[in-house]
C-alpha cells in the first residue's frame, strides 16, 4: 500500500474547553494578529506559539473555540500556520468564524484516536480524513464539512467571497459601479 | 404541528411560511449591532478595499465599551476609528462611552419583538429576553452583513428550559442560570436555540430575563430566547419604542405542541445561590460550599450583572452594612442610564457607603482587556458570566462566578457567602 499524498503536518494534541480567551489572550486584543499570536494558548501550553510550524493540525476536544465572537482566536491560528482544526466538537460561534476566515475545522472523535503531540499526520480535507502511523494504517474519518462551507473556505474565507459576490453583482449592474 | 419561537422568527426573516430544523437559510437582518473591538476597527480596512459602504446605515448601532476609557494609545485609536467611522457613513446610532452595548442597545428601544438581529459580541443573545432573534458573530461575518444586510443560518432546534414555581427570596435569574450551565455543561446549548418558559421566567423582571438570556453564550446557544409579555411591552414603551412598533408580539410565542429536542423542566423553588468554582461557569454549587474562600475583590460589573436591577439587589444586601477589611468591592455600573437610575432611586449611595469603589460604564475587567484586572494570585467574586483561567486577569487570580445578592454578601463578610445569611 503506498503513502497517501495528502499534504501532512505534525499535531498538537489538547484538551477540552479550549477558549477564545487562551487563543487570543485579552490584554493583546488591541495590537495587531503578530502580537496575539505570540501569546496564543500561554496559559495552555507556553510552547505552543513559538514551536508550531506552518501546515501542523491541531488536534482537540470538546468545545473548541468556546466563549468570545473575537474572530482573532481564528486568525492567530492562521497567522501560525495551523492547517485545520480536529476537535471532538466545536462552540457554534468559533465554527462559523473559522470558516468565514478560510480556516477549516473537523469535527471527528478526537477523543479515542490515540494521537499524540509531535506525531505526523496527513490530511485529506475533501473526504475529511485523517491518517498516521506506518503507511497511514491509523485513521480518523471526521465528519465532512457541509458544502456551502467548503466552498467558502476554498475561496480563502468570507472576504475573498464578498470580492467574488460584488463582482458578480456590478458586471450585472454596471451603474452600481463605484466612480 | 407547532413551530417553535426560535422557528417562526427565523421564518420570517428569511421569507418563508415554514422552516425545518437543520435546513440552511439566508435571513435578512434587522439590526446590526458592534462595539469598538469588534466592530469598525475590523470592518473599515475590509470595506475600503471592497469599494463599497453600508447597507443602511439606520440598521447599525455602533457602541463603543470594551477601550472605554481609553488608557493608552492603542485603545485610544481603537475607539477614534469608531467615531470616525460612525461619521462617515451616516450611523446615528452611536453610543459612545454611555455603557455596555447589551444594555444601551435596548435601552434606546432598538430591539423588539420578532426582529431578526446580530451583534458583534458573544453575549449578543442577550437580545433574546426581548422575543428577538439575536446572536453573536464575528467581524468578518459582520462585514458580510453591513455589505449585503443578509446572513445565512442554520435553522436551529429547540431546546426548552422551563423554571417552575417561585423563586426564594435572595436567589436570582444568575442562580437560573449557573445552574443550568452546570447541569448541561457549556456545550449543552449545541449552538442550538434555548427558550427559556415557565412561571418563574414570566415572573421575572426585564433586566433578570436578559441575565438568563445573556448567558445562553454560556450554555453554547445560539440565542436564548424568552417570549414577549406584558412585562416585554411596557418595559419597551418606557425605553421609548412607539406602541405601533409593539403590535405584534402576541404572535412571537413557541407552540405548545412545537417539536422541542429537549424539554427540562426545573424547579425554581429549591434553587439556593449558586457560585461557580474558578475555571468555568459550569461549576456551581451551592454558595454555602464554598464559605471558607476569602475573598479579596467582590466585584459587581458587566452586561450580565451590573444592570439596575443587579445593583437594586446588591444595594438590598449592603443596606446599612460595610465592606469586609482586607476586601474591595469594585462597582461598574453596565450603563450611564442605570447608574442614573440607581442614584435616583438611593441604591448607588447605599453601595458607596458600603464602601464601593465606582468604575466606568464599560465592559471593564470582565473583558480582560484592561484597566483594573485582577492582578497575580487574587481571590474574586464577580457578577460577570465567565471565569476561564487568566481571563480577568494573572492566569494565578481565581474568580468565582455569583449573582449581585451573593457578591455582595461576600464583599461584607470578606469570604464567599449565602446572601440570605446577610440579608435581613
Amino acid at each position: 500500500m503506498t503513502q497517501p499524498h495528502f499534504p501532512g503536518g505534525r499535531c498538537w494534541v489538547l484538551g477540552d474547553d479550549i477558549n477564545t480567551d487562551y487563543l487570543a489572550p485579552g490584554p493583546y486584543m488591541k495590537f495587531g494578529i503578530d502580537v496575539i499570536a505570540q501569546h496564543c494558548l500561554k496559559d495552555v501550553d507556553p510552547c505552543f506559539a513559538s514551536q508550531v510550524r506552518a501546515g501542523d493540525l491541531v488536534i482537540a476536544g470538546s468545545n473548541f473555540g468556546a466563549g468570545s465572537s473575537r474572530e482573532q482566536a481564528v486568525e492567530v491560528l492562521r497567522h501560525l500556520g495551523v492547517r485545520c482544526v480536529i476537535a471532538q466538537s466545536f462552540a457554534g460561534l468559533f465554527y462559523r468564524n473559522g470558516f468565514n476566515l478560510g480556516l477549516p475545522l473537523l469535527q471527528g472523535n478526537t477523543q479515542s484516536c490515540g494521537l499524540a503531540t509531535g506525531d505526523q499526520a496527513q490530511l485529506d480535507l475533501q473526504s475529511a480524513k485523517l491518517s498516521w502511523g506506518q503507511a497511514g494504517r491509523q485513521s480518523l474519518q471526521c465528519t465532512p464539512i457541509p458544502a456551502h462551507l467548503l466552498q467558502l473556505v476554498q475561496d480563502g474565507g468570507l472576504v475573498p467571497h464578498l470580492h467574488k459576490r460584488l463582482a458578480r453583482e456590478r458586471a450585472q449592474s454596471p451603474q452600481r459601479e463605484q466612480p | 404541528m407547532g413551530q417553535t419561537l426560535a422557528q417562526k422568527l427565523v421564518a420570517r426573516a428569511c421569507g418563508a411560511r415554514q422552516v425545518q430544523p437543520g435546513e440552511i437559510v439566508t435571513c435578512k437582518v434587522d439590526l446590526a449591532m458592534m462595539h469598538d473591538s469588534g466592530g469598525p476597527r475590523r470592518l473599515q480596512p475590509h470595506l475600503e478595499k471592497l469599494g463599497v459602504g453600508v447597507w443602511d446605515p439606520e440598521r447599525i448601532v455602533v457602541v463603543t465599551d470594551h477601550y472605554v476609557p481609553a488608557t493608552d494609545a492603542a485603545s485610544q485609536r481603537i475607539v477614534h476609528i469608531a467615531r470616525d467611522w460612525v461619521r462617515e457613513h451616516g450611523i446615528r446610532h452611536f453610543y459612545d462611552e454611555q455603557g455596555i452595548c447589551h444594555v444601551v442597545t435596548p435601552q434606546h428601544g432598538h430591539i423588539r419583538p420578532g426582529m431578526f438581529a446580530v451583534g458583534g459580541d458573544s453575549h449578543s443573545c442577550t437580545g433574546g429576553a426581548f422575543g428577538a432573534y439575536m446572536f453573536g458573530i464575528g467581524a468578518t461575518e459582520m462585514l458580510g452583513v453591513v455589505v449585503t444586510g443578509e446572513i445565512w443560518l442554520r435553522v436551529p432546534h429547540s431546546i426548552a428550559h422551563v423554571w417552575t414555581g417561585k423563586l426564594p427570596d435572595g436567589v436570582s435569574a444568575k442562580d437560573m442560570v449557573l445552574y443550568a450551565c452546570t447541569r448541561f455543561g457549556m456545550d449543552g446549548g449545541q449552538y442550538e436555540a434555548i427558550e427559556f418558559q415557565g412561571e418563574a421566567v414570566q415572573a421575572l423582571s426585564m433586566n433578570e430575563r436578559m441575565t438568563l438570556s445573556n448567558m445562553a453564550a454560556e450554555l453554547g446557544a445560539q440565542v436564548g430566547l424568552i417570549a414577549p409579555d406584558d412585562t416585554t411591552c411596557r418595559w419597551l414603551l418606557d425605553a421609548g419604542v412607539a406602541p405601533q412598533a409593539l403590535a405584534h408580539w402576541p404572535q412571537w410565542h413557541g407552540d405548545a405542541d412545537a417539536p422541542y429536542l429537549e424539554r427540562h423542566i426545573m424547579d425554581a423553588s429549591s434553587l439556593q445561590p449558586q457560585v461557580s468554582a474558578p475555571g468555568s461557569p459550569a461549576q456551581a454549587e451551592p454558595a454555602s460550599v464554598f464559605g471558607q474562600e476569602r475573598i479579596d475583590i467582590a466585584y459587581i460589573g458587566a452586561c450580565t450583572g451590573a444592570k439596575l436591577e443587579d445593583l437594586r439587589m446588591a444595594a438590598r444586601v449592603l443596606q446599612g452594612h460595610k465592606v469586609a477589611q482586607g476586601t474591595q468591592l469594585l462597582v461598574a455600573p453596565a450603563s450611564a442610564k442605570d447608574q442614573r437610575l440607581a442614584a435616583e432611586d438611593g441604591s448607588l449611595g447605599i453601595l458607596v457607603e458600603a464602601g464601593a469603589v465606582l468604575l466606568p460604564n464599560s465592559c471593564g475587567a470582565c473583558a480582560g482587556y484592561g484597566s483594573n484586572t485582577f492582578a497575580e494570585n487574587t481571590n474574586a467574586i464577580t457578577t460577570t458570566a465567565r471565569n476561564f483561567k487568566g481571563r480577568m486577569g494573572a492566569a494565578s487570580s481565581r474568580v468565582f462566578l455569583a449573582s449581585p445578592y451573593t457578591v455582595a454578601a461576600s464583599a461584607v463578610t470578606g469570604y464567599v457567602t449565602d446572601p440570605r445569611e446577610v440579608m435581613a
